[in-house]
């Protein structure tokens, strides 16, 4: 069956998929996102690579280009309307953050370019300001980039030590050490919600309760948790929480730094500038409250309410049948990619620990290869070690493929995946 | 629609050229791609002396994907023989028109990575020297 078949099917049983309990009904989310109407190479593209971003709503796209239209000028200093007006929508949004992620007030949310400023924003403030030569920072073996490379060049500026939670052979974090690797010299613990890469589900609450226990603050990295799953920062009881818009429906530019109140208020701010100081005299500045002092220059206002309203879609779709979705479609591409000869799914198998990322690696067959043979296909997937290169190490592998899922996405698109990776393997004659 | 992968490079890639190490090689080189960690290590020995080098022999290891391998086959069948100062000005171009095939923005990263290694072997080998 060719592709366009398979959407010709699928629409002909429009309605039917996922009609049942609490999965979505991907279909009639598809008619909100015009990317996936639009041929790639020719095709209806199979949009697997939401891991990396998301595509975006209509709902989204009108948001900003409302303001853009109606409601546009700098926030803050206006006492006319115009200004008024864009000022009241960005600290709407900021609301509607807050109360997306269960923060106690809107003043917790730091709007920042994306999750990796947001723990720039953490290493630089609070890490050069609280942190000590000798100090410990624990992070895991399954970071990305941007939960990794920040407390590296920390650790090295400061003389502090970095310490790794280990993965298990199955890929999950290994808790069995986390006694032995939290010390009195612990001063902070940031992990990873979800892996970019194994999918793993890390639970919270026993790092966070155990690094508590001994003193040490905790940062959450929400990436791939955030736009997939119900997350509350305040059952979870973080200390810090970061994410992007990008990955949930929002546009480019515009991320999320989520703090606990006393920490925030005592830290000092990352950039300066204007709109982050309350007076400045020539003795000295006096900093804005928070979030603002952490907010430096005009900020991506428009991109932030875009970001209100790709979290007002996500709610009206609901966390919880967003997962359910999301768990339905990695469960049937787990099962499906273990029947392809030569295929290894990398992290764990268990879809109830798995978010909507499926990573592998094919016998002989370079992901580079595959990706390219997929896109001919329309099949879009990623390939590389998607920045997260230790853990790649770690995992003896140079690099990987990885499909990941989103609330538009059908289970007859795994059926394309897998068609196409059978192809592929024919065309290199594997 | 497989034209990424005709026969030809397929063929470099299974039975790739000058693979291996090259000991007592006058230039050896290492560079791997950061994005998707494909790694490729160039041996050169040379001939000739003075304004008149030239590469006798030429072999590489490395790991990746079909076309970086590929690409590195073809450039050192094509490079071995020549003159040191006519390889070290070889353009990118010319590996793609080795390659014969087209190449997406993100793939000719990995056609040229060979040729990376090459040049990049040959400029320190000429700065150690003076």
């Amino acid at each position: 069956m060719t592709n366009d078949e398979r959407w010709a099917a699928a629409d002909e049983r429009a309605g039917a998929f996922d009609a049942k309990g609490a999965t979505l009904d991907a279909r009639r989310i598809r008619a909100d996102f015009p990317i996936l109407a639009q041929p790639s190479n020719g095709k209806r593209v199979v949009f697997l690579d939401s891991a990396a971003s998301s595509q975006k709503p209509i709902q989204v796209l009108q948001a900003m280009d409302e303001v853009y239209r109606r409601a546009y000028a700098n926030v803050h200093r206006g006492v006319y309307a115009l200004s008024e007006a864009a000022t009241a929508r960005y600290d709407e949004a900021r609301e509607k953050v807050a109360r997306f992620i269960g923060a106690p007030s809107a003043e917790q949310i730091v709007f920042t370019r994306n999750a990796t400023e947001a723990l720039n924003l953490l290493a630089y403030s609070y890490g050069r300001h609280f942190l000590r030569p000798g100090d410990e920072i624990l992070i895991t073996e399954l970071e990305h980039h941007a939960n990794f490379v920040p407390w590296q060049v920390l650790a090295q500026e400061r003389g502090l030590t970095l310490k790794f939670i280990p993965i298990t052979p199955e890929g999950q974090l290994d808790l069995q050490k986390l006694d032995e690797l939290l010390t009195p010299r612990t001063k902070l613990v940031s992990f990873a919600h979800v892996s970019n890469v194994l999918g793993t589900i890390n639970d919270p609450h026993p790092i966070i309760q155990r690094a508590h226990a001994i003193g040490a603050k905790v940062i959450v990295d929400a990436s791939q948790s955030v736009p997939h799953m119900p997350v509350n920062v305040s059952d979870m009881d973080c200390d810090f929480l970061a994410f992007s818009g990008h990955k949930m429906l929002g546009p480019t530019g515009i991320g999320v730094l989520y703090g606990k109140r006393e920490l925030l208020e005592a830290m000092p701010p990352f950039l300066t500038g204007g709109d982050m100081i309350s007076e400045v005299r020539f003795d000295g500045p006096r900093w804005n409250e928070v979030p603002l002092k952490f907010e430096a220059g005009t900020p991506a206002f428009v991109e932030a309410i875009g970001l209100g309203a790709a979290v007002d879609y996500l709610s009206a779709l609901g966390m919880a049948a967003i997962r359910a979705h999301e768990r339905e479609i990695t469960a049937y591409a787990l099962e499906r990619l273990s029947e392809v000869p030569g295929a290894k799914i990398v992290g764990p198998t268990d879809p109830e620990i798995r978010g909507g990322v499926v990573t592998f690696t094919l016998d002989r067959v370079h992901p580079h290869d595959l990706a390219s043979l997929l896109d001919r296909d329309g099949v879009a997937i990623r390939a590389g070690h998607h920045c997260a290169q230790p853990l790649h190490i770690r995992l003896g592998l140079s690099a990987t493929a990885r499909a990941s899922f989103y609330i538009y996405n059908e289970l007859h698109e795994v059926d394309a995946l897998i068609e196409a990776i059978y192809k592929a393997k024919a065309a290199l004659k594997r | 629609m497989q034209d990424l992968y005709r026969e030809h490079i397929l063929d470099h890639y299974e039975n790739p050229r000058h693979h291996g190490v090259i000991e007592h090689a006058d230039i050896s080189h290492e560079e791997s791609n950061p994005l998707c960690g494909d790694r490729i290590r160039i041996d050169v020995k040379l001939d000739g002396e003075g304004e008149r080098y030239r590469i006798a022999d030429a072999a590489f290891t490395g790991d990746g994907c079909i076309i970086s391998q590929a690409a590195a086959s073809m450039l050192l069948e094509d490079v071995v023989g020549k003159p040191l100062d006519e390889v070290a000005q070889i353009e990118p171009q010319h590996v793609l028109d080795l390659v014969g095939v087209p190449l997406t923005a993100a793939r000719v990263k990995c056609a040229l990575l060979g040729l990376k290694v090459l040049k990049t072997g040959i400029k320190l080998w000429k700065l150690q020297r003076t």
